[in-house]
């Protein structure tokens, strides 16, 4: 048995845990490639024409693993106790399942719940007794993918405190990990940034604790959790770098709402709000993060004045 | 703020501004502007400090803010809610501050909806001095208009397109809700409604034997507010044809049957997918298998959960053979292209019809 699992939305928060959690327990898997534009176009096609652009690549993923395995994982995920999740997510494994349901798609499905006590161990508990394992096994390869998981968070955020230590210009990156990471929602930017010389920090790679803590100093009542580890990043790196980039896909719910908070709220940093629909040319991208690169060195020689 | 002085105001929503002035004025003790009915003004002054792409209803709340606050409010209110709207009341509240408002805004997101009297204390904010009892049995009759104002109003939808006389049934409607505006008690909207449901039964109307039903689902605000779908329901009729609608405060809020919805659509969903989502699948699915000529899905633009539901949608079509046509409002949309696209749906069903 093969599980196929898109490289997409939440397998940029899990794929350790995942990957780890069917190898320990012996079950072969395919992870689709980086997005190219090929994942691209499929996803546009079987999406409805006004989703967000980081769904209609997950459903491009989707497209691109079916036949090449025998389920497709998709968690499904109301909200976690640090908050609630874009309805996306709530959503997402009957949005495959009805779109997909011609091609006789095989999900493979964990579900987070904390109102209903569907837990993340629970949830995992099931899923591995339908692949066919026993509890024992489940609950040892369940330990151990949480503990890799563990381990790669902890040192990305020490390599992040590396790039912080840094001489030169760094640009904190807001934007949801499935979108930073995505090779052709991110990718360019994070290019660009390398290319103008400017080293991009993670805002996602942070404590979350503390991020969550930090946030509610510049925003109250923001329902989202993974808006409100975003949001309290910025708080806790707003003096150490030197400009801000928002980055959203076109046109994201929460983000609509929550960037322009950010935009009324944190001062005295120069921002860029970038908003991706995948049409955008490369030059135009470029062009603006040239010029926004270009203000903050000129604002950086005239000696820190506000902007 | 002495309290005589505090004037509140709650943006326009369909016609639940009558409950809401009964609520703040009796329940509450104190004065409530409605604001002025939405109009295009509304939506521009509302677009114009929103952000760009953020659903339509929170630019319709903020231009129904702007034009309460221009009549007079000075304290504002916003409930939460799920999705988006949990978020809407502190970005509103920043946006008006930055354009200069001085006014009060209570923002129903800071209580907790799972232990009412939190809700309590944000009213208290607004008159110190509240009787829990007074609001209590306010609320009591302010839900009983509530119900009654949608019956009301689906009777209306479905008769307003086959009257003999032009017009009676909107006049009625008209003066049916101003009364309203003058009650009391719980026994006053009662008797108010009795009186209005039988002359609104007399009016004359005449429906042809082969009738055609449309029902209509979406999102909570857009569908419930005529001025940001266009009345499409008023063009629907103007057509001839029945129109059928579930979603209102009564159904979703008083009497929500989640369960029930959650069993119909079991062949097609297995998981809760956000706000409306649900009851927009519930009443296709039901309204399909009922055999109705066709469904109007209509949301505010990057609806997200109403976004969500638009496969299932197209699966329902597929499987019962309906029509669906989808309808996605923001501040651009053309008059005409809506009203190509119902020319082009009405033909669509009338042909179907005379097919069968
Ligand atoms: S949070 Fe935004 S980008 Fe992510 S799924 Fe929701 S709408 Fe799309
Ligand atoms: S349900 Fe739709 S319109 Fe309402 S808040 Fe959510 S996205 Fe906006």
């Amino acid at each position: 048995m093969k599980i196929g699992i898109p490289r997409s939305f939440l397998y940029y928060k899990y794929h350790y845990l995942w990957e780890s959690f069917f190898e320990e327990l012996g079950i072969d898997y395919v992870v689709s490639p980086f997005t190219n534009r090929e994942i691209y176009k499929q996803g546009t096609i079987r999406a409805i024409d006004e989703a967000c652009l980081s769904s209609k690549i997950y459903l491009g993923h989707i497209d691109y693993l079916l036949g090449k395995c025998d389920y497709i994982l998709v968690p499904r995920v109301f909200g976690y106790e640090e908050g609630t999740i874009c309805t996306k997510f709530q959503a997402i494994y009957d949005v495959v399942n009805n779109t997909f349901r011609d091609q006789n798609i095989k999900i493979l499905y964990y579900n987070i719940n904390p109102r209903e006590t569907a837990n993340e161990f629970r949830s995992f508990l099931k899923m591995g007794k339908f692949l066919g394992k026993k509890k024992a096994a489940i609950t040892r390869a369940y330990i151990i993918a949480k503990q890799t998981q563990k381990v790669q968070q902890i040192m990305a955020l020490k390599r992040q405190e590396e790039l912080l230590s840094k001489e030169g210009l760094k640009i904190l990156l807001v934007g949801h990990q499935y979108n930073v990471y995505d090779r052709y929602i991110g990718g360019p930017i994070l290019q660009t940034l390398k290319e103008l010389g400017a080293t991009p920090i993670i805002a996602d790679i942070c404590d979350k604790k503390e991020a969550l803590e930090e946030s509610k100093k510049i925003s109250e009542t923001l329902p989202w959790a993974f808006n409100k580890e975003l949001v309290g990043a910025i708080q806790i790196y707003r003096e150490k770098v030197d400009g801000i980039i928002l980055m959203s896909s076109f046109p994201c719910g929460p983000d609509s709402l929550v960037n322009e908070m950010i935009l009324r709220r944190v001062k005295g940093i120069p921002i860029l709000n970038l908003i991706l629909d995948g049409q955008e040319g490369s030059a135009g991208l470029e062009t603006r993060l040239e010029s926004f690169i270009d203000i903050i060195k000129i604002r950086k020689e005239d000696g820190n004045g506000q902007m | 703020m002495g309290m005589d002085k505090c004037k509140v105001a709650f943006p326009r929503f369909g016609n639940y501004h009558i409950p809401l002035e009964f609520l703040f004025t009796k329940g509450l003790g104190v004065e409530y502007i409605t604001p002025p009915p939405s109009t295009r003004r509304t939506l521009e002054l509302g677009a114009k400090y929103s952000p760009d792409y953020v659903c339509s209803p929170f630019k319709f709340n903020l231009g129904n803010y702007i034009e309460a606050i221009e009549a007079g409010a000075n304290t504002l209110v916003q409930t939460g809610g799920t999705c988006r709207l949990g978020y809407y009341g502190e970005l509103q509240e920043q946006i008006l501050k930055d354009l200069g408002y001085n006014v009060h805004f209570i923002n129903m997101s800071r209580a907790n909806y799972n232990n009412p009297l939190t809700f309590y204390d944000e009213f208290k904010k607004i008159n110190p001095n509240l009787s829990l009892k007074k609001v209590t049995s306010s609320l009591i009759t302010m839900l009983k208009m509530v119900e009654c104002i949608d019956e009301i109003d689906d009777f209306v939808r479905q008769n307003v397109g086959f009257e003999v006389h032009e017009g009676e049934i909107e006049k009625l409607h008209e003066e049916y809700l101003n009364s309203l505006r003058t009650v009391e008690t719980k026994k006053d909207v009662e008797k108010i409604t009795k009186n209005y449901k039988k002359k609104l039964k007399d009016v004359k109307v005449k429906k042809p034997k082969n009738l055609m039903k449309v029902g209509i689902v979406g999102e909570y605000y857009t569908i419930m507010e005529p001025f940001s779908n266009h009345f499409i329901e008023k063009e629907l009729a103007k057509k001839g044809i029945v129109i059928y609608r579930w979603m209102n405060v009564t159904n979703s809020i008083l009497h929500n049957n989640g369960k029930e919805q959650k069993k119909t659509i079991k062949p097609y969903v297995k998981y809760y997918m956000g706000a409306t989502s649900m009851a927009t699948i519930y009443k296709t699915l039901e309204w399909a298998k009922e055999g109705f000529d066709g469904i109007v899905h209509v949301k505010s633009f990057g609806c997200t959960p109403e976004i969500d539901a638009m496969p299932v949608l197209q699966r329902i079509s597929n499987d019962y053979k309906i029509p669906i046509l989808y309808f996605s409002f923001d501040s651009q949309t053309s008059e005409t292209g809506i009203q190509t696209r119902l020319e082009a749906f009405y033909d669509m069903i009338m042909m179907r019809k005379e097919k069968r």
